[in-house]
């Protein structure tokens, strides 16, 4: 297999304050990768430094291709869905028009619109309220449809940050269910950042461990999660 | 009875000049999520500019169609070379920049063209409207173009790609950059449309109040004013607003005593204040609903 995404040496900064520390990983086409580590180790720093929101040196290549010099809407156009932390819903818009948008760039209108259909499919909760104003749904509703916004770029990758975040088990377990899916089916690779380190765990087939803007561990995920260090610090057991 | 009608009438009939500016005012509130102080001078200027090409023999429609493109450029050039530099900077730093705009037009104006009023015409007529007094056939024609450009901007927003790109920047700059749309153009877009509604408002408001550089000093006031009333975020509400400003204007002046001509503006916005204090996202304005 072939490495999608490459990151050499990442380093990023807020202001004065360097929050990566020279990170190398890379995930191969078609895996599902999650990235664990507790608040402020620099997941979400990662992830937005992939797609250039925030100051960044080192190297990141998908497909080969350097993003660096990219802007963020230009590394999107190369099929990098980012599901960013707090869903980034469009509140003002409609839920139907939320999913438009995540089709924006995209030209094929009967293929839209059969991907609208999917996603209702996928998420039956979105058809039911495709016509509200979208900051009236739940937080799982929102987070669903953050997926689904990000899955109508039809992307190659896909980038989500703490999806669980807020939500109810029994809801964080459905969400997770369907990325499975989507990674199988759809053969998107997906990378997920987590602090629900189980949950990840068992859905992810590789995996990495931050702290403090450095990766410390990394390997299979059924590897990891029998890891001792990790089970006291992730897994609380 | 009549009276009553007859001022309603006049009201509608210079409320169409507030809904129109009022409708460039919400186009620039769509973009840049704040108003645009400069925008009635961009609106006076582009006036000139039409003016201009008929002095030079251009039939009044061609006039009509160049000013507009020009106007679209300029407000694009505008937002490239001295506003997208100060996209980051602080909100007060803007106000500044919107002032310096405003004085620089107003001057260049002057410079350019003098201060002397001058005639505008209009492809209207000015003969009565439907035998009324109150209202001549060159207001119907400019709340015909009103509406005309209401319900364009409505088809725009609502099924074009572009223009529900335009609303989403709007709404969330980050979302949007991460769905792949490129924020920063599409609020140049905004700066456009906005300068080509706001010539379009100029062009009609020129043959009432005359042409001349300070012509939009009180009109922009007005055109704020019932934008915030209809909803700023509501191009619909925006020329409700406009004719409702209008009307109250109107009526304030005939039937509440001793306020005749001189507080017509204080009291209509006495009434927008009061309106807002009980509704803040206008009367039209899409309340925005947030739950955590």
């Amino acid at each position: 297999m072939t490495a999608m995404l490459n990151v050499k040496d990442l380093r990023a900064y807020y202001g004065q304050v360097q929050a990566l520390h020279g990170l190398n990983f890379s995930l191969n086409e078609g895996s599902l990768t999650t990235l664990l580590g507790a608040n402020g180790a620099g997941k979400t720093t990662t992830l937005r430094a992939i797609c250039n929101m925030v100051r960044s040196t080192g190297a990141v290549e998908f497909d080969g291709r350097p993003l660096a010099s990219r802007s963020t809407e230009s590394i999107v156009r190369l099929g990098i869905a980012h599901v960013p932390q707090g869903r980034g819903t469009f509140t003002t818009l409609t839920v139907e028009e939320n999913l438009q948008l995540g089709a924006i760039t995209r030209k094929d209108k009967a293929g839209i619109v059969s991907d609208i259909e999917r996603m209702y499919a996928h998420f039956p909760v979105l058809k039911q309220r495709y016509t509200q104003q979208a900051g009236t749904l739940s937080g799982g509703e929102q987070q669903m449809l953050a997926v689904a916004r990000a899955l109508m770029l039809r992307p190659r990758l896909m980038l989500l940050d703490e999806p669980s975040f807020g939500l109810a088990p029994l809801i964080v377990r459905d969400l997770f269910k369907i990325l499975g899916k989507i990674n199988r089916e759809d053969k998107v690779t997906i990378l997920v950042v987590e602090q629900n380190a189980q949950l990840a765990l068992e859905l992810a087939d590789q995996a990495y461990v931050i702290e403090t803007g450095r990766i410390v561990m990394a390997g299979g995920a059924k590897e990891i999660a029998n890891n001792e260090d990790v089970r006291k610090s992730y897994l609380g057991y | 009875m009549e009276l009553f009608t007859n001022q309603i009438l006049a009201g509608i009939s210079t409320g169409a000049i507030y809904a129109c500016m009022a409708l460039a005012v919400v186009m620039i509130y769509q973009a840049i999520d704040h108003l645009n102080f400069a925008q009635g001078e961009m609106a006076m200027f582009s006036t000139f500019i039409s003016w201009q090409l008929m002095q030079w023999g251009i039939p009044y429609w061609w006039a009509f169609l160049l000013t507009m493109a020009f106007s679209f450029a300029a407000g694009i050039a505008i937002e490239r070379t001295l506003f997208k530099p100060l996209a980051k900077a602080p909100i007060l730093t803007q106000v500044a920049g919107f002032i310096a705009l405003f004085s620089i037009i107003n001057s260049c104006a002057g410079l350019i063209w003098d201060f002397t009023i001058k005639q505008y015409p209009t492809p209207f007529g000015s003969s009565p409207f439907l035998g009324s007094q109150l209202i001549s056939t060159h207001q119907a024609g400019m709340i015909g173009v009103t509406v005309l450009l209401l319900v364009a901007l409505y088809f725009f927003f609502q099924y074009t790609r572009v223009g529900l790109a335009m609303r989403a920047a709007a709404s969330v700059p980050e979302s949007a950059r991460l769905v792949g749309i490129n924020t920063s153009w599409m609020i140049a877009l905004g700066w456009g449309m906005a300068a080509g509604i706001g010539a379009i408002a100029g062009i009609l408001i020129a043959p009432v109040v005359f042409l001349e550089p300070n012509m939009m000093g009180g009109v922009l006031i007005y055109g704020f004013a019932a934008a915030v009333l209809g909803g700023l975020t509501s191009p619909f509400g925006a020329v409700v607003g406009g004719f409702l400003v209008g009307i109250v204007e109107n009526l304030a002046g005939t039937y509440i005593p001793g306020v005749g001509n001189e507080l017509k503006l204080p009291i209509a916005l006495a009434l927008i204040i009061t309106v807002l204090v009980v509704k803040p996202a206008g009367l039209f304005g899409r309340p925005i609903v947030k739950r955590v």
